[in-house]
């Protein structure tokens, strides 16, 4: 089947159907930026786009996605010229150990797509609301564990990313 | 994981041979079989079906098809308007990532996180009827208060089906012996002594779509969801709600509980002593315990009936002053 990574396109070929899409980027295409954390959709450490949205790789089967674009943390921004979720994280101080990070910063650039399609929330009231406030953002947020807690300084660079 | 087949399917009446399952979102089903306890010897896959948009019916209501993700659901403007409530429980469910992936169909045939069904080695008599069920004796917090059987005290995990329950939503099905429409309050049943069976659906029997009826008294409606930590987890105890109030009397009300019970609780009893009472709280309590009366909690989730009692009123309180 086709998959194409980062603009990449592969061809798998004798995919066990069993096979995850997060196994297929970290064993077979050696793209290690997205974590198996929990491998059971809890922790969201396997966050990658899949058509432009996020989604935890861990839960989706390769072989159920053929022609599928997906991206990772590797295809965000560009040698020397990070994504300003990427940037907003280094300006920020947006993690401790690091490995939750990859899956923080797909679902957060997700995230952000769906804040500009105008979604709501379980925490909006109204219309007229700041979608990007901070009850806004760690609610949106909420699938990504960080067992470090850096959490207070990811808000800061979620929002600042959105403006870029 | 067992090895399985994969296919994906053609027609909505395609049937199922024996050991086949199909397969949606996944988000439940895959987990499921990384842990052991489904094991499907095929796997037809049912996205590519064209099931996957909102439509306005003909005679006023709306039409969900099975394969429409969850979080585009929860963002469509005709639902966040009409039936409130519906938007508010599937943001309340799973994470952004989740929803992205999650159908209305698979939302609604997801199974209990029951930790002894999830767990292939301990005994379930949903997993491998007979064995019996630890969970009476065992860690049953989180498990039914309402509707359970000596086989069985699994609560289902939806939020979405709690609030379809209460907008008298109804359940499109096409199999090989043709297609039948039933309530949703029809398609998950009581476990008795066959907690195997989750729901009405035969082998074979796809959900295709959720009609949402004409419901002037959705409009005002809500979702009110209580759990151990403020977002990203399964409830402990919810009420769907809808409410129309004329003259300080309840006009028209829909009430739904969730955590509580093997299937999207209904509280018929409570909506029958509310209508024409005075739009108060005593009069919310009062039609709680009318239908909490029948619950029959164990040593450790008796709180969920205290928990229900005072969301209803809560969230009943609410609608009656708010205009959103």
């Amino acid at each position: 089947m086709r998959l194409t990574v980062n603009g990449a396109q592969h061809h798998l070929v004798g995919l066990d159907p069993r096979t995850t899409l997060l196994d297929v980027l970290r064993e077979r295409l050696h793209l290690t930026g997205a974590k198996k954390g929990c491998d059971h959709g809890q922790c969201g450490a396997c966050t990658v786009l899949l058509d432009g949205r996020r989604v935890n790789s861990c839960l989706i089967l390769a072989i159920t996605q053929p022609d599928a674009r997906v991206t990772t943390v590797e295809g965000l921004g560009h040698r020397g010229e990070p994504h300003p979720v990427q940037q907003g994280f280094l300006e920020h101080d947006g993690f401790q150990c690091g490995y939750c990070t990859p899956g923080q910063i797909c679902s957060a650039v997700g995230m952000l797509d769906e804040v500009a399609q105008g979604w709501p929330s379980a925490v909006t009231e109204s219309d007229s609301e700041d979608l990007l406030a901070d009850a806004e953002i760690r609610e949106r947020m909420s699938g990504n564990l960080c067992r470090c807690g850096a959490y207070p300084n990811m808000v800061p660079a979620i929002r600042e990313a959105a403006g870029r | 994981m067992k090895t399985f087949e994969y296919r994906t399917a053609t027609g909505l009446a395609d049937g199922l041979e024996p050991g086949a399952v199909f397969l949606a979102g996944g988000t439940n089903l895959v987990d499921l079989m990384k842990l052991g306890v489904a094991t499907p010897d095929v796997l037809v896959d049912v996205t590519r079906l064209p099931l996957d948009q909102v439509t306005e019916l003909p005679g006023g209501g709306v039409r969900i098809g099975s394969a429409v993700r969850n979080s585009d659901l929860a963002a469509d403007r005709r639902i966040r308007t009409g039936y409130p409530v519906l938007s508010q429980a599937l943001l309340a469910g799973a994470s952004g990532q989740l929803r992205n992936m999650a159908t209305t169909g698979g939302n609604l045939l997801q199974r209990t996180r029951c930790r002894y069904f999830m767990d292939a080695t301990m005994p379930c008599n949903k997993h491998l009827p007979g064995s019996g069920c630890p969970a009476r004796e065992g860690d049953h917090r989180n498990l039914a208060v309402l509707g359970g059987s000596d086989a069985c005290i699994a609560t289902h995990p939806s939020d979405m089906a709690v609030a379809l329950a209460a907008l008298d939503a109804v359940v499109q099905i096409d199999g090989p012996a043709g297609s039948r429409s039933i309530p949703v309050t029809d398609l998950h049943r009581l476990p008795g002594d066959t907690p195997e069976r989750d729901t009405a659906l035969e082998h074979g029997e796809l959900i295709t779509a959720v009609d949402l009826p004409v419901l002037p008294v959705a409009a005002r409606s809500a979702y009110r969801k209580a759990r151990d930590r403020a977002s990203y987890a399964f409830a402990v105890g919810a009420v769907a709600a809808a409410l129309e109030v004329k003259d300080g009397l309840v006009h028209d009300v829909r009430l739904a509980f969730g955590a509580v019970a093997p299937k999207p609780w209904r509280a018929l009893a409570a909506e029958q002593a509310l209508r024409g009472q005075p739009a108060t709280r005593e009069s919310f309590l009062a039609a709680a315990d009318a239908e909490l009366a029948a619950a029959q909690p164990l040593r450790d989730n008796a709180y969920k009936v205290t928990l229900i009692r005072n969301l209803t009123a809560a969230t009943l309180s609410a609608l009656t002053g708010d205009v959103r």
